[in-house]
């Protein structure tokens, strides 16, 4: 139910957007996103985009991740 | 795929499970609050994973499963009315109801669509303008702002034959709750996409007035791994927060846009649980504004005093206080195919995800 995927706006039509995961188009209902542009990634949940997802802070989890790595690298 | 592949990362999660288990020098017990949560843990074996002294208990999370057995039999009671089309997400048509659930109604010859959005359902009502169509709502906040969008467009179009019949739900209710049972918990795993919506505040009492850890995840392996690494360094630092892990997608104030358009249809009521009965301001109905496209003001629904199932156990799974394998029911008179509860029925309830994933090495 609150299983949302995250997808890429490839087209903006008014409040509708064509939106591509898994090579796959929906339409999405992007009335709940303020400014959301083509080539962004967008939680897609019930039909509906309900956030933007950060390309920056899903880089900086990852970094945070692999820094693990090399604390435990360096004991 | 983007945002999927990154999250499932081997090495990640090796050197993820190894810090944890560097770091886990005492017993913890962690719920997650979504079903999405509980899937993906089992799905991807990760309790297997962890130490035995990190315990991973499900809560009220799911949808379908909080949804009370009296819900389920409102909607059965108006689709039996005329010249009326039940739209619903197709996680409820096999739901038990105290009689019959929606897929006997419909099998009976009373006409249930399945639909995967609200606007779905009102664009069957722009269809079909001499008949009526019910869309039986539920979700937590995650869900709440598209169905409340929904009813706004009904307004704006003047549409007089679409209905949202409310099971809409506020997830810290529900999360208060399991600590008033008594289950002791030194964690929350609280769920991404509901705060997604809300932001981080609707925790802040956890950590304040509990002493509970408090993580908001993202669903993949290393999201919820970091979660739990979190969560254990709280604990061990005795220093009680809500923190995000799942910062690509939520921000501490939320969506405000989404919440603005919740609050501007929705306000809080009393609520019935699957497990916990009437909690207070837990749940969501339309306001006055709005009564003319609200099910339960237009239409008489009339239900049948309430049955309860005498061996199934999913009250006291969703609180946290037994886990399905408890059930004397589970894997052999309740399976997937053939639910005898909620919890086994949704592809995210506790149940059916110990059943599905059953082979996933998981422990309890």
């Amino acid at each position: 139910m609150c299983l949302s995927i995250p997808a890429k706006i490839e087209e903006i039509n008014g409040n509708k957007a064509n939106v591509s995961f898994g090579g796959n188009l929906y339409q999405a209902d992007i009335s709940l996103l303020t400014d959301a542009t083509p080539g962004e990634y967008v939680l897609l949940h019930a039909g509906f985009g309900i956030q933007k997802i950060s390309e920056q802070h899903a880089r900086e989890t990852l970094e945070l991740i692999d820094e693990l790595n090399q604390a435990k690298k360096g004991k | 795929m983007k945002y999927v592949d990154e999250y499932r990362d081997k090495e990640r999660v090796e050197k993820l499970v190894s810090t944890i288990k560097r770091e886990a020098t005492q017993n913890y017990h962690f719920m997650e609050v979504c079903g999405s949560h509980t899937h993906a843990i089992r799905r991807h074996g990760l309790p297997s994973l962890l130490p035995d002294n990190i315990a991973l208990l499900s809560g009220p999370g799911c949808p379908v499963c909080v949804s009370d057995q009296s819900f389920i039999d409102e909607i059965v009671s108006l689709a039996g009315h005329k010249n009326t089309i039940i739209a619903t997400f197709g996680d409820l048509l096999r739901v038990p109801g105290t009689e019959k659930s929606l897929q006997q109604c419909r099998e009976e010859g009373a006409d249930i669509r399945p639909v995967y959005s609200p606007m779905q359902a009102l664009e069957l009502a722009q269809k079909h303008p001499e008949r009526n169509v019910i869309f039986p709502a539920i979700g937590f906040e995650t869900t709440a702002p598209s169905s409340a969008m929904t009813i706004k467009k009904a307004k704006n179009e003047n549409l007089t034959n679409f209905f949202v019949l409310s099971a809409h739900k506020l997830m810290p209710p529900a999360m208060h709750a399991v600590i008033n049972e008594g289950v002791h918990l030194n964690g929350y795993i609280c769920p991404g996409h509901v705060s997604a919506i809300t932001g981080s505040g609707i925790y802040q009492d956890f950590p304040a007035n509990y002493n509970v850890a408090t993580v908001i995840s993202g669903f993949e392996p290393t999201d919820i791994l970091q979660s739990v690494l979190m969560l254990i360094r709280q604990v061990n630092a005795g220093d009680f927060k809500t923190e995000i892990q799942y910062i690509r997608v939520v921000q501490p104030e939320g969506n405000l846009k989404a919440k603005e358009i919740m609050y501007d249809v929705f306000e809080p009521t009393d609520d019935q649980w699957r497990g916990f009965g009437s909690l207070a301001e837990s749940g969501l109905q339309p306001k006055a504004e709005y009564a003319a496209w609200n099910a339960r003001s237009h239409f008489n629904i009339s239900t049948p005093a309430k049955k309860h199932h005498s061996q199934c156990i999913c009250g006291e799974v969703l609180q946290g206080k037994k886990p399905p394998e408890d059930c004397p029911l589970f894997a052999n008179y309740c399976t997937p195919r053939n639910p005898a509860g909620a919890c086994m029925v949704s592809a995210e309830g506790s149940c059916q995800a110990h059943y599905k994933f059953r082979d996933h090495g998981a422990k309890n």
